[in-house]
């Protein structure tokens, strides 16, 4: 989608350049075509808009300042970590200012005998685990956009990984936020300590999107780094009996590091890309990790080996090297740089349902490919019902491109059906807004909104995203939602 | 919506008209927690039942009147638990009543996947809002992005912003094993170890200290459990016992906490030192929760929770009118008065109990 000929007006641009000038150094404000084309979109390319304004502050005094004159002259304020979103949270207003934080990018205290990191906004995910690795501790959340995602983002999104299902999402691994309101009031959530007294609004921030406050520092809880890990590819010949194997374990009581699932669209896409060896006749891949002290790992695999032979697995392979294991997962890690090798473009789709629903889901899936005329692998988080279909089309034919938003959403319209939701850890942003009236009912949509205007009653803070308006509700079904491309194709992605 | 519910929310309704203050009990378990309320009494024990467990998608589904009990009795049966082991304070404490507290017990601090409170497992609610509006938050999936968290800022919320109707809750497996060891240790030996073996994939499921005796829970793997007992020391006691032990931390059954000395419940950092106040202690979650016996004044209490980086909660017995809980800083008690005229603009439910003005 290109920018809509909506322009902001040169007056009012002009003058909050020359306001923002007189706190902000020249380069930290951006204004001219060229050099806000760069922000123009996130993640999800197909929605782009030019901002109004570029603000690259690098102190949270000066954050503060851009927020008191955006609130005063009621200028939205769309806050930006890397870009690396995947649903348009970071889409920018066309009257507003972009607030990219990806200056504020300073470790500012890791405590190895707390096991916390106190780090500024801008700080790439995988940066703190690369700072903590000398105390043998790490950040536990790893979304796979992980070497160039930061802090603040993932804060926004509430971002999972591979390892979410076993250590938990941003939420269980975040103690404190530290932010600015849109009147750059300065504000804690969480705390050092447990239990912050009142309600817990931390709870709402982590994953609002951006919409509540603009996070300014984040302290993380490290946990200690597993002595060792390995991992089980299991083949099998059936999708089901794949999904009735992740059941299986369980209810056998183990909950694996990584439970992974590819189905044989995906194994077939990937293999000639990663030569990871997966077992191409197999209907599904599943790769199932354990880890901890080596004994405990020995006594995992053993349980996990047998659970899965018993659930009809066709072909077991126990990773023997570190080497090995990485070989297993690369393939996973690699499924959307190859889908973006063996198709023109692809749309990635994020929703999640009930474990049970597994089997069934995957198989009307399939069935829809010949209704729209188009391929869709299937790689996911099997262990905590998050898929992620691969819609493969051609974004250079429009009749392509307007049969793979029907099929995203579809899916998503299916995966809500199932009991579960439209997103497990993209975000809505501006993507699913449409699916939103489907998921939820007016009265709790308008509790979104309550909430919104408990943290901004201005309405400011990246304004029009997560909660449909009512109107919005009232025409979906008419405007579709676009389909995306990625950017950072290179980035593996979950 | 069946007669139960639609009943609970025609009574809110009618409320919320003619501005009738509502107190949401249950059995009152506890009523001793938080601060004083009054109004109508609104009894959600008629919206009860398991809705949903599937033991193998990890969740339990449950409306708000059902008994912890037999919550926990039905989890048992299937080889799980709730992992973070909430106290009940009496025979008859509810699920809802867990959740709007939201205390979690021994197991609140320890390594890995068990690591939270209450809010950490609450994967989706129902909830009656103070226009009698039944609205339904987050899911029974364990990934869910659509929408802000409210299902998880229901936990601790003391009921001021609805009643809480229905709630999913994520569960986990039962660790396969589990030992109990002391040792004899001073405050600030305990601390420090305690602290020190965090940072380490030790599998710590809970820990206490009081006068001179650190007590520890290990669970996981056997083979885990057994190379940590190896690796750590200290004396073994037997499991029968070992149970008993913790259910009297968790249950406040403890030699400790009798009596009627005002209890103090200070949060703190873990590594915080030694508390300036020096009175009878009893120290669980590695060090980063202090129970206190003391009749010093509230501004001494909290002052003393400040210097260590932390807030005192008034828990039980005392002169609850210094407000049970820490005072907020200006812009969060602003967004909180918000939030509040949001779900509850008639401001009917649980008047003053979480702050005076909410």
């Amino acid at each position: 989608m290109d920018s809509p000929p909506h322009a902001p007006s040169p007056d009012k641009q002009r003058s909050l350049v020359a306001a923002l000038r007189g706190f902000l150094p020249g380069d930290a404000v951006l204004f001219r075509e060229e050099e806000t084309r760069p922000y123009e979109c996130d993640g999800l390319t197909l929605f782009r808009q030019l901002p109004m304004v570029v603000a690259l502050p690098e102190t949270e005094d000066q954050i503060r300042r851009i927020l008191q004159l955006c609130h005063e002259h009621k200028v939205p304020v769309i806050p930006r970590g890397a870009g690396t979103g995947l649903s348009g949270s970071a889409l920018p207003h066309p009257d507003g200012l972009l607030l990219s934080l990806a200056k504020l990018n300073r470790i500012l205290s890791i405590d190895p005998r707390a096991q916390t990191a106190t780090v500024q906004p801008g700080v790439r995910n995988l940066a703190i685990s690369e700072a903590a690795a000398r105390h043998r501790l790490y950040y536990a959340p790893d979304p796979s956009s992980q070497i160039a995602c930061t802090i603040g983002g993932n804060v926004a999104e509430n971002s999972g990984g591979v390892h979410c299902l076993k250590y938990g999402l941003t939420i269980h691994n975040v103690l404190r936020v530290r932010g600015l309101t849109i009147e750059g009031e300065a504000v804690e959530f969480g705390g050092l300590a447990p239990d912050a007294p009142g309600l817990d609004l931390l709870a709402l921030v982590i994953g609002s999107e951006g919409m509540l406050a603009v996070v300014t520092e984040v302290t993380v809880r490290l946990v200690p780094v597993a002595q060792t890990a390995r991992c089980i590819m299991a083949s099998f010949a059936d999708i089901g009996e794949a999904g009735d194997a992740v059941a299986a374990l369980i209810a056998d009581g183990i909950i694996p590091a990584g439970l992974e699932m590819l189905d044989q669209a995906a194994t077939r896409l990937v293999e000639p890309f990663a030569n990871a060896g997966y077992d191409l006749d197999a209907a599904a891949v599943l790769l199932c990790e354990s880890d901890g002290t080596p004994e405990e790992v020995a006594e995992e695999i053993e349980r996990m080996s047998a659970v899965l032979l018993a659930a009809r697995a066709t072909r077991i392979q126990v990773s023997n090297s570190e080497a090995e294991r990485l070989r297993f997962w690369a393939g996973r890690k690699n499924a959307f740089p190859a889908a973006g090798r063996a198709s023109p473009a692809y749309y990635c789709m994020d929703g999640t349902i009930p474990r049970r629903r597994l089997g069934e889901v995957l198989k009307a899936i399939q069935a829809l490919e010949p209704k729209y005329g188009l391929r869709c692998p299937n790689v996911f988080h099997a262990g905590d019902g998050n898929l992620h279909p691969l819609i493969l089309f051609d974004d250079a034919d429009p009749d392509s491109v307007a049969r793979a938003e029907a099929f995203g959403a579809e899916i998503l319209e299916l995966c809500v059906q199932m009991g579960g939701t439209v997103t497990g850890e993209h975000g809505v942003g501006v993507e699913k807004l449409d699916q939103m009236c489907s998921q939820f009912d007016r009265p709790t949509l308008d509790a979104f909104l309550g909430v919104k205007s408990a943290f901004d009653p201005a309405g400011l803070l990246n304004p029009g995203k997560v909660v449909p308006t009512l109107h919005r509700c009232a025409e979906y079904g008419r405007i579709r939602v676009h389909g995306g491309n990625l950017r950072f194709p290179e980035l593996p992605r979950f | 919506m069946d007669q139960a519910l639609s009943q609970l929310c025609e009574t809110v309704r009618a409320a919320s008209e003619a501005r009738t203050p509502l107190l949401i009990r249950a059995s009152g378990t506890k009523d001793f927690y938080g601060n004083e309320s009054s109004g109508a009494l609104l009894d959600p024990r008629s919206v009860t039942g398991i809705v949903d467990y599937e033991p193998t998608e990890l969740v339990i589904t449950a409306r708000a009147g059902t008994p912890l009990a037999e919550l926990e009795q039905l989890l048992a049966e299937n080889g799980q638990l709730l992992a973070f082991e909430p106290p009940h304070f009496g025979a008859n404490a509810t699920v809802g009543g867990c959740i709007a507290a939201g205390l979690a017990g021994p197991r609140r601090v320890s390594f890995g996947p068990t690591y939270g409170g209450v809010r950490d497992f609450v994967l989706g609610a129902k909830l009656v809002d103070g226009r009698g509006q039944l609205l339904s938050f987050g899911g029974t999936v364990m990934k869910n992005v659509a929408g802000y968290d409210v299902s998880r800022l229901l936990a601790g919320s003391m009921g001021i912003l609805g009643v809480i109707a229905e709630v999913s809750i994520k569960v986990l497996p039962r660790p396969m094993s589990h030992r109990t060891l002391c040792f004899e240790m001073t405050e600030t030996a305990a601390v420090y170890k305690l602290n020190e073996w965090a940072g380490r994939p030790l599998p710590l499921s809970a820990s206490m200290w009081h006068d001179g005796a650190l007590y520890l829970r290990l669970a996981g793997a056997s083979a885990a459990v057994r190379a940590a007992h190896h690796h750590l020391g200290g004396e073994e006691l037997d499991n029968y016992q070992a149970d008993a032990f913790w259910a009297s931390i968790r249950e406040h059954k403890h030699p400790f906490f009798e009596g009627d000395a005002p209890l103090w419940r200070i949060a703190v950092p873990s590594t915080a030192a030694t508390l300036s106040l020096v009175e009878p202690q009893l120290i669980e979650w590695n060090g980063a929760l202090r129970w206190l016996r003391t009749r010093q004044s509230a501004e001494q209490v909290r002052e003393c929770a400040k210097q260590a980086g932390g807030h005192a909660t008034l828990f039980r017995n005392g002169d609850r009118s210094v407000g049970a809980f820490t005072p907020l800083t200006a812009p969060v008690a602003a967004i909180h008065r918000r939030l509040k005229a949001q779900f509850d603009p008639a401001n009917i439910f649980n008047r003053g109990r979480l702050y005076p003005d909410l």
